[in-house]
């Protein structure tokens, strides 16, 4: 029978489908893991936002790994039990944002303003002189700023309470 | 539990989500620039996420699945306010209705996020988080285009005044307004409207635009009741049309 903890290690190879060096542990979006019994695991899921197109994709590529591991019922159900917010991604997901080009979320206290979105560091550069083009980017999590300092637009991932 | 109070709720939430939604997506491809493009075509896919969770919600209460309440009732079975279901206009009108509609729509999840309603809070505490993005983009514009020059100031001020009766028309009251109130599950209308006007004039005011003279008011009501314009007609039948032609198909 698996431990949790090996559950949690086997699902670290399963990719965000729209930032592929990305996990979807790292992401946070993996609330909980419940072993029922040798054959039986349970796995809760949140989307990053209500409306993500790949929700579906992910539960599927979670029951698959967990088929792959010989789990032969996994269980994988979404819910806004424990909403995720960008301050879950992990530490190496957040290194893995940066190496994929995109800036990654500010860390949040409790309120998204402003200025958490206008002076996001240059992901190739490292330049502050950055300004927001559009909260709005190619996938519902991503925003679109300009990098004053390297003449470089790039993508944000966005902070979300 | 007042259950159908509840649905009530849900259902004209969830119905000016889906229209709104569908107008939003009707800029796909056709944006004045191309990051405002991607921007209407993003809060579509927001507003479509949300109501389809609020739809979710429904069908837990025993309500038909997400897919075919949205696709397959004729519009009188809508309830969502006329105001959502008016043709997209210039920019000028989207904006205006954009920014009306979203700073209701937040100041609605915000309240909802304390309902007495554990369901609807759950929803409401993640949907009013994504919301930020969409007021915040409602504002930029509303303050960019009506201080830029003078026709912008015109557009935005005339798009404002075509607006405002229709948006009025969005907090039309329940016939469970009292029993919602009393139960702890959503502050009301009267509340919301109050906290919206607020919001709504600190931002006028920044934009250097102005609501129309009170005395001019007259709130456009009967969407919650089913009763709407042909344009909601046309609607309908567009956004259900691949899904009619086979309903028992997996999507």
């Amino acid at each position: 029978m698996f431990t949790e903890a090996q559950i949690w290690e086997a699902l670290e190879v399963v990719k965000d489908p729209e930032i592929p060096t990305l996990s979807m542990v790292d992401m946070g979006i993996i609330t909980k893991i419940e072993i029922r019994d040798k054959d039986t695991v349970f796995v809760e899921m949140t989307p990053t936002f209500a409306g993500c197109p790949a929700i579906k994709m992910m539960e599927k590529s979670v029951a698959e790994r967990l088929q792959e591991i010989g789990i032969q019922n996994p269980l994988v159900v979404t819910t806004f039990d424990k909403p995720w917010d960008s301050n879950k991604i992990t530490a190496r997901g957040l290194s893995c944002l940066k190496k994929h080009g995109l800036a990654p979320p500010i860390k949040h206290v409790g309120e998204i303003t402003e200025e958490l979105l206008t002076n996001v560091i240059c992901p190739f550069c490292g330049s502050e002189n950055t300004e927001l083009k559009s909260p709005f980017g190619p996938t519902l999590c991503r925003s679109l700023h300009y990098c004053n300092n390297c003449l470089q637009a790039f993508e944000g991932f966005k902070p979300v309470v | 539990m007042n259950t159908d109070a509840i649905k009530e709720l849900l259902y004209k939430m969830a119905d000016d989500l889906l229209i709104i939604g569908h107008r939003n997506s009707e800029w796909t491809g056709l944006g004045p620039i191309l990051e405002e493009d991607i921007a209407f075509s993003s809060m579509a896919q927001d507003k479509l996420g949300h109501a389809q969770a609020l739809f979710q919600l429904l069908q837990e209460l025993g309500e038909a699945a997400p897919d075919t309440v949205a696709f397959n009732r004729s519009a009188e079975k809508f309830h969502s306010a006329q105001f959502l279901e008016l043709p997209n206009g210039d920019y000028d009108f989207s904006l205006i209705r954009h920014f009306l509609f979203d700073t209701a729509d937040q100041l609605r999840f915000e309240s909802l996020a304390s309902s007495s309603y554990a369901p609807i809070t759950k929803v409401a505490q993640k949907i009013k988080g994504e919301l930020k993005y969409h007021v915040f983009h409602a504002n930029t514009w509303i303050v960019k285009l009506g201080k830029a020059n003078e026709e912008s100031h015109a557009r935005m001020q005339t798009a404002l005044n075509q607006a405002w009766n229709y948006a009025l028309g969005m907090f039309e009251k329940s016939k469970y307004e009292d029993a919602l109130i009393a139960d702890g599950i959503f502050i009301g209308e009267d509340a919301l409207k109050t906290q919206w006007l607020k919001q709504v004039n600190t931002i006028l005011e920044k934009a250097t635009l102005k609501l129309p003279a009170e005395t001019e008011w007259k709130p456009v009501y009967g969407g919650r009741i089913g009763n709407h314009t042909e344009h909601l007609i046309s609607l309908v039948d567009e956004m259900g049309e691949v899904f009619r032609i086979e309903p028992s198909a997996d999507w």
